[in-house]
């Protein structure tokens, strides 16, 4: 069981803020911290693994890292962390970056053979492509057998492929191990695979949280389905005005009545829903 | 007769030495801290770049004098005099070198990735462990930069040398006082054979230390 109860003054983009975090993790649980950039999710990450000073109480198990303002150094603590990007020790190979945490020989070309990595141990990071780096990152962090696994937005940075590569590795790591992960992302289908709780920051606090497919599934209105897109533009095409709206990495066009014309802007976040019964679902190479 | 470059070689060995171990902490903390005072330490460490050698060896002579506190220490207690010896030549190369040190080692540590270092904190390692596993190895250009341009720097040093160490032979007649002393005695030819090995070793040892970080650079795709 872990006890977290932290508050911390920021200077966010709004200004002054401040973080007030109360939260009971047990003991396996993969936790998805989710919310608008500049809401604190990092900074909570950092608090955890020391990094950053705040006010409060952290207790893992039976430690205390952080009573008040007094907290334990972060090597003290028993943390995986992986940052989102250029961790590794340029200096050493694959191997030796993992053995820098731990003399565990076993334990590295086991952890090497999960992910697929064996046959690169005595490369150097700079050889190495983005989505091999985060996966030698990921081995690095799980040295330690950590109590708390901590991932920054750790595939942000990789194409779809990867990240599901990747996303599997987590999941796997994370079963093996019986470690308590807690990971700041962005991407729903990603929190929607790995976590079992999710948690929704806004300024600071704690908006929403619950069960992942609870918090992600409940949608207001009674739609099948709804997207969120941005308005790129509104054209006259004969009689009917048409609305192109980006969702995701596809641009889709909407017929739209003159008389809704009037409430939308170009640039403006919009909703595309509809309620349909019976969706087809097709393979994109058909 | 050529005792004047040995004493160069071992003033500029021993002083790179003393250097390091001093720069290398002092390096650091710049590197990493966000005090008020971080300006100050680095206009201080950076004064003897642009001071005139007369002026930094008037005051270090005024430091280590007989008369001042620091030096009727050292000859009451130890019975060492600190000027015109070759201890002086070393503590004025020390403060005449100091920025060359420092200066590459910080820039050095301040290009390292943030993460990297963490990434070490976080494996449990302190910060020596850092420094020395992770820090270091990561800046190896800039370390090579800092250690063969302060040797450098310290052989062709010149006025502080005169006025704090004087022109023994044997003892504080370093090259560069050496040439100066046989151009006023208008031996020619010994000036030349002195200045043309001068010439010839600083090219060698900038062209090494640049070869070297180019080197470097493709090994690690920079």
């Amino acid at each position: 069981m872990i006890h977290i109860n932290i508050s911390k003054k920021l200077h966010g983009v709004c200004g002054e803020m401040s973080l007030d975090i109360d939260l009971n993790i047990n003991q396996g649980e993969f936790i998805a911290l989710t919310g608008a950039s500049g809401s604190g999710k990092t900074t909570i990450l950092r608090i955890l693994a020391g990094l950053e000073v705040a006010e409060g109480e952290i207790k893992v198990h039976d430690a205390s890292w952080l009573i008040n303002t007094k907290s334990i150094t972060p090597q003290k603590r028993s943390i995986g962390f992986m940052h989102q990007e250029n961790a590794l020790f340029d200096n050493m190979s694959v191997l030796e970056n993992l053995l820098f945490v731990k003399k565990d020989l076993e334990l590295a070309l086991r952890l090497l053979d999960l992910t697929d990595l064996t046959e690169l141990q005595n490369r150097y990071p700079k050889t190495l492509s983005g989505g091999q780096k985060q996966r030698v990152s990921l081995c690095r962090a799980m040295m330690q057998k950590p109590q708390l696994l901590l991932l920054d937005e750790p595939l942000s940075a990789l194409d779809a492929k990867m990240r599901s590569k990747l996303q599997a590795d987590i999941l796997s790591l994370h079963k093996e191990f019986n470690t308590t992960t807690i990971m700041v992302s962005h991407d729903p289908s990603e929190i929607y695979k790995l976590s079992t709780r999710t948690i929704c920051l806004q300024n600071g606090k704690v908006i929403k949280e619950g069960k992942t497919k609870e918090v992600l599934l409940k949608s207001q209105g009674s739609q099948k389905f709804s997207f969120e897109g941005e308005l790129l533009e509104l054209k006259e095409v004969d009689v009917v005005i048409i609305a192109v709206v980006a969702i995701g990495q596809q641009i889709v066009e909407v017929v739209v009545s003159k008389k809704e014309v009037s409430t939308f802007k170009v640039g403006q976040k919009v909703i595309l829903s509809t309620k349909a019964f019976a969706p087809t679902i097709l393979h994109p190479s058909l | 007769m050529f005792e004047p470059f040995y004493i160069s070689f071992k003033l500029a060995s021993i002083t790179v030495f003393i250097l390091f171990l001093i720069s290398l902490p002092l390096s650091w903390y710049l590197s990493q801290t966000h005090s008020k005072i971080k300006p100050f330490l680095e206009a201080l460490t950076a004064l003897p770049i642009v001071l005139p050698p007369s002026v930094l060896g008037f005051y270090i002579l005024v430091a280590l004098s007989q008369n001042s506190p620091l030096g009727a220490f050292f000859k009451d207690t130890f019975d060492i005099s600190l000027v015109f010896n070759f201890t002086s030549l070393v503590i004025a190369s020390c403060f005449y070198s100091l920025p060359f040190m420092v200066q590459p080692l910080q820039s050095g540590f301040e290009s390292l990735n943030k993460n990297m270092l963490e990434a070490s904190y976080l494996a449990g390692k302190g910060k020596l462990q850092t420094i020395f596993f992770v820090a270091l190895p990561n800046i190896k250009p800039a370390l090579i930069t800092a250690i063969i341009i302060t040797f450098a720097h310290t052989v062709g040093e010149f006025g502080v040398v005169l006025m704090v160490g004087g022109s023994i032979p044997g003892e504080t007649k370093v090259a560069s006082v050496a040439i100066y002393e046989m151009v006023e005695i208008m031996d020619y030819k010994g000036a030349h054979i002195y200045s043309a090995i001068m010439l010839a070793m600083s090219f060698v040892v900038l062209l090494s230390v640049y070869t070297f970080n180019a080197k470097h650079k493709r090994k690690f795709g920079l």
